[in-house]
């Protein structure tokens, strides 16, 4: 019933006018590379030389030594040294500076005595993702600026909890966010983008073209034009793909610790379910405008609801179940999972599944919707 | 004309909306032979040929292309059928042996390349094979197309409106095609506006308004319709033509270079309105045998364009 040859012809037209249709052709390329220099670098979620001001309620060597460590760590660039109370609140507060670091009265005897005072490190709320590359590195800064002084304390004071405390105060804690994190993300992103958009204009192109009618009035079968239309593509998802895994362990040193046969498996399956899903708005939108806007429908919960913006657990109920309905949520938990965490295909089942029933679910309404007549 | 019909369809209807675009239509076309589809605008020609070549699901009605149920049959129809359509329906973005490969492969047929180059040979289009559909002209395109619908070898062309926008020259050059292909046994089914072509037809449905009005040998159309035709030629034309033309009895008045024939059913009414002029001066006044050209004149005059869903569907 079904034709190899039907389909291969669909198939290496596809190709051909793939090839001749050079600025699209370019875009889908070039969509990645600048996704990935916008996200990747110019959305630097791990900044350096942030202005910073120190209030220094006490002096000495080790406070000394403590500064001299905050610069070499480039983190934070020490802009103002306050001494009164309300100054560094100010500055802080107009947003001159990022941080305010208060070492405290008495620190420097405090510390001998092993009365663990206390450096306040005081984040500008207001910037969350900027505070939180000097948050996580503050304790490390502390611990490597103390680490001489401690060789000459007192032997009771050696081993157990360090002679100081680091307190952070800020608003509120978000994820972690990462390139680590935002780059496997963006595999996805870009691909849910760029395959949704190429197929749903697979069959408006050419019902608007006037082709459609030809193609029609041929033997060719529904199922048929479905995967010649919607195979050559995988080709430019493949290639996408290259591009970012390459700029992930090149550019960005992220590691690729999973299993690649795992990874390649789940990258499969999830470009043909968007390019299913662009085939199924294709099936529905009169005209490429409408299937535009209809991709744009689709991708923006793909976005923000799937746990590429926003901490997936920290949603509402309902907008997790919209999530979980949406094929990029469940690749994002595989790609990071193999990726990041070096998963195997055991640890992936969970959200293989749903993929797969999405796909099936998306081809089976395409087949149904695919009208066979003009009428 | 032997065997039973290719195309043996009754009562097809179909509507679009609460509009009947085409209504309870028969058709018998017998083998072998160029059956013309004459009618204006809107009045359901495209409609009709979809529906037997199974692009569109008829409403009402059954019957039979090549053997196989329009209704149910429709993948079967489709790999018999060439269907040239209206409007040029091929890949602009292909090549020419882009696009005659690709609907090789859809049709399934062995020895592609044979078939390919052939196709292309036969077109006289050898040195030309690369070069991108959208970029032939409007008669070129026209002869690509009718190429593609042949690469299977159809026992039935379906051809709405083939030559519309194509220079004389090459509208003669198509329909010397087709007799050939005529003569080779193809049936064709042919939807037309052009007088030129209606001629070049075995036989003729005249469709208004999605009705059949007319279904005859072309050659025996004047002598059903009951047509009366006089010639006038001579004298002052213009001032001759402001006279005739709305007078009772003159159903049509049309300039043929040098002289009028005015047209009417009623032959006394007609003769009548003939009688008046014939006074002015130099004014030379003829009846003649109404032909097909005026047949036509007075089907086309009959119904203006039909206003109705055919190019929304």
């Amino acid at each position: 019933m079904i034709s190899f040859s039907r389909i291969a012809a669909v198939f290496i037209k596809e190709l051909v006018q793939m090839r001749r249709d050079r600025p699209t052709f370019a875009i889908m390329i070039m969509v990645p590379v600048m996704q990935l220099a916008l996200f990747g670098f110019a959305i630097n979620t791990d900044p350096r030389h942030l202005p910073a001001a120190v209030e220094l309620r006490d002096e000495g060597p080790l406070t000394r030594s403590f500064l001299a460590s905050l610069k070499q760590s480039t983190y934070v660039e020490i802009t103002d040294i306050v001494h009164g109370e309300a100054q560094g609140e100010e500055l802080l507060r107009s947003g001159k500076v990022n941080f305010l670091i208060v070492i405290p009265e008495n620190f420097e005897s405090d510390f001998v005595r092993g009365e663990r005072p206390e450096i306040l490190v005081a984040a500008d709320a207001s910037d969350p993702v900027a505070a939180s590359g000097v948050i996580g590195a503050v304790g490390e800064i502390a611990r490597r600026a103390f680490a001489p002084e401690l060789d000459r304390l007192p032997s009771k004071l050696r081993g157990g909890a360090p002679p100081y405390n680091v307190v952070v105060h800020r608003q509120y804690n978000p994820e972690g966010v990462t390139a680590f994190n935002i780059v496997p993300g963006l595999l996805g992103v870009i691909l849910t983008m760029t395959m949704t958009m190429i197929t749903s204009i697979a069959l408006t192109r050419e019902r608007e073209r006037g082709t459609y009618e030809a193609l029609l009035s041929s033997p060719v079968r529904p199922l048929e034009i479905m995967v010649g239309k919607t195979t050559p593509y995988i080709l430019v998802g493949a290639i996408q793909t290259g591009i970012i895994l390459l700029a992930a362990r090149y550019v960005f040193d992220i590691p690729f610790t999973g299993n690649m046969a795992a990874f390649v498996l789940v990258l499969s399956i999830f470009i043909f379910t968007n390019l299913m899903l662009g085939y199924l708005i294709s099936t529905v939108a009169r005209t490429q405008m409408q299937a535009m806007q209809m991709t744009f429908f689709v991708f923006l919960p793909s976005i923000l609801l799937s746990g590429f913006m926003f901490p997936f657990r920290a949603m509402p109920a309902w907008a997790r179940a919209i999530g979980e309905a949406l094929p990029n949520t469940h690749f994002l938990r595989m790609v990071r999972e193999i990726m990041l965490k070096g998963a195997s295909f055991a640890d992936i089942q969970g959200d293989l599944g749903p993929l797969l029933l999405i796909l099936f679910v998306l081809a089976g309404i395409a087949l149904l919707r695919f009208q066979r007549t003009l009428d | 004309m032997n065997g039973e019909p290719v195309i043996d369809v009754r009562g097809l209807t179909k509507r679009f909306g609460d509009k009947t675009v085409v209504d309870h239509f028969d058709l018998k076309v017998p083998r072998g032979s160029i059956y013309g589809f004459l009618g204006p605008n809107g009045s359901g020609k495209t409609t009709t040929i979809r529906m037997v070549c199974g692009l569109l699901k008829p409403d009402e009605g059954e019957g039979t292309c090549l053997g196989h149920d329009v209704l149910h049959e429709s993948v079967k129809i489709k790999s018999k059928v060439g269907y040239m359509t209206q409007r040029f329906s091929l890949y602009e973005d292909l090549s020419i042996r882009e696009n005659l490969e690709f609907f090789s492969r859809l049709y399934g047929l062995d020895n592609l390349r044979r078939r390919v180059n052939e196709s292309i040979e036969s077109l006289g289009l050898k040195g030309r094979a690369g070069q991108l559909a959208g970029e032939l002209s409007g008669g070129w395109k026209q002869r690509l197309a009718l190429a593609v619908c042949m690469i299977h070898n159809p026992k039935l062309l379906l051809l709405d409106e083939p030559t519309a926008g194509v220079d004389p020259k090459a509208r003669r050059d198509f329909w010397d095609t087709i007799r050939l292909y005529a003569s080779q046994g193809v049936t064709t089914l042919v939807s037309t506006h052009y007088m030129d072509e209606a001629v070049q037809c075995d036989r003729i449905a005249y469709i208004a308004y999605g009705k059949k009005l007319l279904d005859a040998p072309t050659a025996e159309i004047p002598g059903r319709l009951g047509l009366h035709a006089f010639k006038l030629d001579n004298g002052d034309l213009d001032k001759l033509s402001s006279i005739l033309k709305g007078a009772p009895g003159v159903d049509i008045l049309a300039r043929f270079g040098a002289s009028i024939h005015v047209c009417g059913k009623d032959r006394d009414k007609l003769a009548a309105a003939v009688d008046r002029v014939r006074d002015m001066e130099g004014v030379r006044i003829k009846e003649i045998e109404a032909g097909l050209e005026e047949a036509f004149i007075y089907l086309m005059a009959e119904s203006d364009d039909n206003f109705s869903a055919e190019d929304a569907a």
